[in-house]
């Protein structure tokens, strides 16, 4: 069984602050993690492996630096790892970026696609369902728990007030919720491994059976027309009383505001 | 491609076992709005099956057409055939905006179809408006966790689609009586295109009332300390007729279950008053309640970033202070009560 678990690099956006002043975003010294979701999708996919000796491969699509999370996922005890990196790349959106990346998931022979639901610094949710449109395979979003069984996967999909559970014949995309799982640890040996021997595959626009017009910024439908710090709301008062005093100063408030 | 021939401000309507999510009104309430500008209609898109009762619920809330696809294949949601079934819907209406609720159908659907049709997606938009002069739609989202916001064009291609958070739009008051034509469009071969099965449906039990029709929060975070004193704060939100919330933190440590959670990765909300108890109020926290009317915090640390948002604040301890807010509600209710 061959599962290929698609991963980003970003950075910790609990770590991102505004610098108060300027409005500005301060990334200096903010971390590059595996994507959450992702991660929990790579986990879901070793416990594969673990269990039915699945083979793991991780893909990423990324500027040269993001190696390191690839090496993370091999040291965690992902089989194989691929680089799609290219210059031409720069610049897309979803759909250029699920384009992308399903032209070199073509190269591979899989039974199970794993994304993450989303990753935290865009939050769309969207490349999962579009790599599996552009591939024409069936999706599964919001994957909570997966089994499977046979040439079927079982899969427990989340929804705001209820489950799903839904069966699928393989092979099939499932985008996977940080609730999966817990993600293990790197090993030291995997450690060892990984950052001193292993090989990280790259892929480049010359590999990748695709047409220009559908990769980088050229080839996506959506444009970034401005950015902006959000208009922070004028501040109210803050006291600092005794509890008895702040409780009644409270509720006078409310009173004005004729809550109460 | 062409932009030309596209016109139309479109809503998916999601609806699950006969009920309408509120999104739609929403969004119906927007898109009129947006439909100003551009001299267009806002016309709703309801898939299911044995659902002909609820076009007249849009036309109440301002849809000025209703397409609707029936089929025995759309009863329960799955994403192939509605894909299919909106697509086709695309393809054969051609509308200019396609606006759809930021949910974990309109999440899965979208994508989905917006790469069918070869067309973007912009994701949980928090401002819709029209371009003067291009009358392209200009999408405002947040990124980076909510740390910057983001404006967002689709102007070479149609339609031009957005996914937009539950709470963040306004519907308008309903139009009693209104109606609104309804237009049955058929799709060809949706049973066929069902590609999984579904063996079980686990509904989720919450006998609260939902954090989204609250008009009171009062929210509990990491300085609740434990489960336990979240009954605190049910004290408070019973004396003031609302249900509690929790941040992140709270649903993290398992102190409250995921449904309550207010904020980026939770839900977006807007009550008539929001209490934040022991909340610091990360980025990602105030985004999902900064457009509450009135905010109040209580936190022991007189830095903390809720204070920033908040109308009123008090520094200090909120397993002190809120018991003691409950009694003095309580004290006015009953002198109100009396007078």
């Amino acid at each position: 069984m061959n599962v290929i678990v698609c991963i980003k690099q970003v950075p910790d956006t609990n770590e991102v602050r505004l610098n108060p002043e300027t409005g500005t975003l301060i990334r200096d010294g903010v971390p590059s993690i595996i994507n959450p979701d992702d991660k929990a999708g790579l986990e879901a996919a070793l416990r594969l492996k673990d269990q039915y000796g699945a083979k793991v491969t991780v893909l990423t699509m990324g500027p040269p630096q993001a190696d390191l999370a690839l090496r993370e996922a091999l040291a965690m005890g992902a089989d194989e790892a691929y680089l799609v990196t290219d210059r031409a790349f720069g610049g897309a959106d979803t759909w250029a970026t699920s384009s992308t990346i399903a032209s070199a998931l073509k190269r591979f022979d899989y039974d199970l696609i794993v994304t993450g639901r989303q990753a935290i610094d865009g939050d769309t949710a969207q490349v999962g369902p579009q790599i599996a449109e552009h591939l024409g395979l069936v999706n599964i979003s919001y994957a909570e728990e997966i089994k499977i069984d046979g040439e079927y996967i079982k899969v427990k999909r989340q929804y705001e007030d209820r489950y799903h559970i839904i069966r699928a014949k393989l092979p099939c995309l499932i985008t996977a919720l940080a609730e999966l799982n817990q993600p293990r640890y790197m090993t030291p040996g995997g450690v060892y491994g990984a950052y001193r021997e292993r090989e990280i595959g790259v892929l480049t626009r010359a590999d990748l059976d695709v047409d220009d017009a559908n990769i980088g910024l050229k080839g996506s439908p959506t444009r970034v027309f401005k950015s902006f710090t959000k208009a922070v709301k004028g501040k109210g008062t803050v006291v600092t009383m005794d509890a008895s005093e702040s409780a009644e100063w409270l509720a006078e408030k409310l009173q004005e505001k004729f809550i109460l | 491609m062409s932009v030309e021939g596209y016109k139309g401000v479109y809503i998916f309507v999601e609806q699950v076992e006969g009920k309408i999510n509120g999104v739609a009104y929403e969004l119906i309430g927007k898109g009129k709005e947006l439909a100003k500008p551009l001299n267009t209609e806002v016309t709703a898109v309801l898939l299911g099956h044995g659902i002909r009762e609820l076009p007249k619920k849009l036309a109440r809330y301002g849809a000025d057409k209703v397409i609707v696809v029936d089929d025995p294949a759309l009863e329960t949601y799955m994403t192939e055939p509605y894909t299919k079934a909106l697509a086709e819907v695309v393809r054969a209406y051609k509308p200019d905006i396609v606006l759809y609720g930021a949910t974990a159908i309109g999440r899965d659907m979208a994508p989905r179809v917006s790469a069918r049709v070869h067309t973007g997606l912009t994701a949980d938009c928090t401002g819709l408006e029209i371009q003067e002069g291009t009358n392209d739609l200009m999408m405002t989202r947040p990124a980076f966790g909510g740390n910057i916001m983001a404006t967002i064009l689709c102007s070479n291609h149609r339609p031009q689609m957005a996914t937009v958070r539950p709470g963040v739009m306004q519907r308008i008051s309903a139009i009693e009586g209104a109606e609104c034509p309804v237009e049955e469009f058929k799709v060809a071969g949706l049973a066929e295109s069902q590609n999984v099965e579904i063996l079980e449906i686990i509904k989720k039990v919450s006998e609260k009332m939902d954090i989204m029709d609250a008009k009171v929060l009062v929210s509990g975070g990491r300085g609740m300390g434990c489960p336990e004193n979240y009954a605190l704060l049910e004290e408070l939100a019973d004396a003031l007729g609302g249900t509690i919330s929790s941040s992140r933190a709270g649903v993290d440590a398992g102190w409250q279950p995921k449904d309550r959670q207010v904020g980026q990765t939770g839900k977006t909300v807007r009550p008539n008053l929001y209490i934040a108890c022991g909340i610091s109020g990360a980025i990602q926290h105030l985004a999902g309640m900064e457009e509450s009317d009135v905010i109040i915090a209580i936190n022991k640390d007189a830095s903390a970033p809720i204070f920033e948002v908040a109308d009123f604040g008090v520094v200090g301890d909120a397993l002190k202070i809120v018991p003691l807010l409950t009694e003095a509600v309580k004290k006015v209710q009953a002198v109100k009560a009396n007078a």
